[in-house]
């Protein structure tokens, strides 16, 4: 195919993309479970991605997500509370007063800054995020496949031991969670910022460093043979991935308005390990893709499993609280056991390879006319 | 701390540790055969929350633990055995995943009372120091089954069979050994133990939800990691040294940070002694 003409299309794509989100933001009083879940969803697609990062891409198995989210969820949080709601959020155990005087001191910041203050609270929590992943990645990369996976998932369960901890009260409000978090103003916001991070992300895979990152999944010690250092690559890659995790988890508390130590738990990086192979190890539009439908499918279309059915007076056995994680769960080892590309295998999305897809299906079609073809496609 | 506090905490701290090591065993065997961290054995125990009387119930805890750690086994872990590692862990964690949300579905999310036991439960006064009898009992059953296990390892023909089967699938194949039976036993007597360490270690808590299989779970893997994994004395002292840790960490007012530390542990022997305290040294080859 063209460039011309794939330009044209991805040109095409994107209008329509951005005059639906215009459309469900415009009427999101009437489409609000949509506008809802889309958000979640493509949060969803940023941490699935950055943990496709590091898994797929680089080979690295980690676990540990859930860890970095709570860390960058937490840094947002404080700095996105307003200062006049600080005291009924800590009304407990009082609040440190470093985050006092931090409060009165942005507060005296000019306004435009004050205006970008969500942006920047992203990236500090980000950058937390990657400052903590680069001090446990010095030992913990040192680790291989099952026994990092471990220490990450014991990572994360230590980062959430720490916020809940009594000790920590004035700052992260201990098992009580931080609430009154400012949002995103519209669905444009939450969808400008996944962009940029996922297309950092996908930039990152398809420059030298996303090659050596490849070349250290498919084997370590010819990829150090080749001169690809190893650990600066790796650690490169766990920063970068955790980094984008924190950013989500910050996207994340914005979008809930109000986490606790709970939301963090080990359970959320399985669901994010069940997005990422349902979309294929391996791929960041099948992440984006998987994100999407797991999240929608499961916070909205597949809500009815978790309530009783009627057919007549009938009542379907089975149907209530639960039974839709339970579906969930053994799509997930279905897809493990049988079909272990996922959606996209280790392919990423291109108009060549649907044009390709197109053709076959043509070429299908018509070698088997009387047949219809339809059972063939 | 009084003496008597610290005896009362060393005593509670054995106990919880016995049934770490009973657990932990099940990990380590798993791991020396299959090279698999079996994530579902801290789930399987879960579904011993089932309230019957506890005549019925501990024995069908064990047969059901012991069915359902083999079913997962031939369902799960079977069909991927020439697949690559990470696939293994996922179907590990997948399994674990469902055993949960299956459990949250069956008994709902809400904590349970755990059956009493009513027998366990006798408060004996020795001195200063008083315990309920499973206290005393768990450290004293621990010892037992690990040495009948012991005997069952190093003596008999099944598990010359076991051993053979961790040094290497295909030899031990070509000796006439059936890979797969001898797997499965792993899982029987992995599951068993984990059965009996369960209702050691819930009987002394108040209740149960789908969830708190999870982290003792890991902290039982953690142990066995600690006293090298594949190695059953291994871990049991791992087992036992994580039980006591914790309990005095508990005892000091950090109780938040007895799960952290657990962790912290782990992380420190993978860099000084990645291969445990007992564990053999396993050289890659290119």
């Amino acid at each position: 195919m063209k460039t011309s003409k794939k330009i044209i299309y991805t040109i095409i794509l994107s209008v329509l993309v951005l005059a639906f989100l215009f459309f469900l933001d415009v009427n999101k009083n009437q489409y609000g479970m949509a506008y809802t879940v889309l958000q979640k969803g493509i949060i969803m697609a940023v941490v699935a991605v950055s943990m496709n990062l590091v898994t797929g891409f680089t080979g690295l198995f980690s676990l540990g997500q859930a860890g970095f989210m709570a860390i960058g969820a937490y840094v947002t949080a404080i700095f996105l509370i307003p200062s006049e709601s600080i005291g009924d959020v800590y009304y407990i155990s009082g609040v440190s007063p470093v985050i006092l005087n931090f409060k009165t001191w942005m507060d005296s910041l000019p306004s435009w800054i004050q205006a970008i203050s969500p942006y920047i609270a992203l990236l500090i929590g980000g950058l937390a995020g990657a400052f903590c992943a680069a001090l446990i990645g010095i030992p913990v990369l040192r680790l291989k496949s099952d026994y990092l996976a471990i220490a990450t998932l014991g990572f994360s369960e230590i980062v959430r031991a720490v916020i809940s901890s009594p000790q920590m009260d004035t700052i992260t409000n201990g098992s009580y969670g931080l609430k009154k978090i400012q949002g995103f103003t519209s669905l444009f916001q939450t969808f400008a910022v996944a962009t940029v991070c996922i297309s950092f992300m996908i930039l990152l895979i398809r420059s030298t460093y996303g090659r050596a990152f490849k070349a250290i999944r498919e084997d370590e010690i010819a990829a150090e043979a080749m001169g690809i250092n190893l650990f600066k690559h790796k650690e490169l890659s766990f920063v970068i991935g955790s980094f984008f995790s924190a950013v989500s988890g910050g996207m994340l508390a914005m979008f809930m308005r109000s986490i606790d130590s709970k939301t963090f738990s080990i359970s959320l990086t399985y669901d994010i390990l069940l997005i990422v192979v349902i979309g294929g190890i391996g791929s960041a539009t099948g992440s984006i893709l998987s994100a999407l439908l797991v999240t929608v499918s499961k916070e909205w279309w597949l809500r009815f499993f978790d309530n009783p059915l009627y057919i007549g007076n009938f009542q379907v056995p089975l149907f209530r609280t639960g039974f839709r994680m339970v579906i969930f769960s053994i799509v997930l080892l279905i897809v493990v056991l049988f079909y272990q590309r996922g959606i996209m295998g280790r392919n990423e999305f291109s108009w060549d390879r649907i044009a390709e897809n197109l053709l076959k299906i043509k070429k299908l079609l018509r070698r088997n006319p009387k047949e219809g073809g339809s059972k063939n496609v | 701390m009084t003496l008597s506090t610290f005896f009362q905490h060393a005593l509670t701290g054995i106990s919880l540790g016995g049934a770490y090591a009973l657990i932990a065993i099940g990990y380590t065997m798993v791991y020396g055969i299959l090279r698999l961290i079996n994530f579902a054995h801290g789930d399987i125990f879960i579904f011993s929350m089932a309230s019957l009387p506890w005549q019925i119930a501990i024995p069908l805890v064990c047969i059901l633990t012991v069915a359902l750690g083999v079913l997962v086994e031939k369902s799960a872990y079977k069909p991927l055995r020439s697949a690559p590692r990470m696939s293994i862990m996922i179907s590990a964690i997948g399994v674990s995943y469902l055993l949960q949300n299956l459990a949250t579905y069956l008994f709902t999310a809400l904590p349970r009372a755990y059956p009493e036991i009513p027998f366990l439960k006798k408060i004996f006064q020795i001195g200063p120091v008083s315990a309920s009898l499973v206290t005393f009992i768990t450290p004293i059953l621990t010892l037992l089954l690990v040495i009948a296990l012991l005997f069952l390892i190093n003596h008999t023909k099944f598990g010359m069979a076991i051993r053979a089967v961790s040094k290497d699938f295909e030899t031990a194949q070509l000796m006439g050994i059936r890979l797969n039976n001898t797997i499965s036993l792993t899982f029987v007597i992995g599951s068993f133990l984990a059965a009996i360490g369960s209702i050691l270690y819930f009987t002394d808590r108040m209740s149960v939800t789908p969830f708190s299989g999870t982290l003792p779970g890991l902290k039982c893997f953690v142990a066995a990691v600690l006293g090298g994994i594949g190695s059953i004395p291994g871990a049991v002292v791992g087992g036992f040294v994580i039980g006591i840790c914790e309990t005095y960490l508990v005892a000091m007012g950090y109780s938040t940070f007895s799960d952290a530390f657990t962790f912290i542990l782990l992380i420190i022997i993978l860099l000084f002694r990645p291969t445990g305290l007992f564990g053999e040294k396993n050289i890659d080859k290119v």
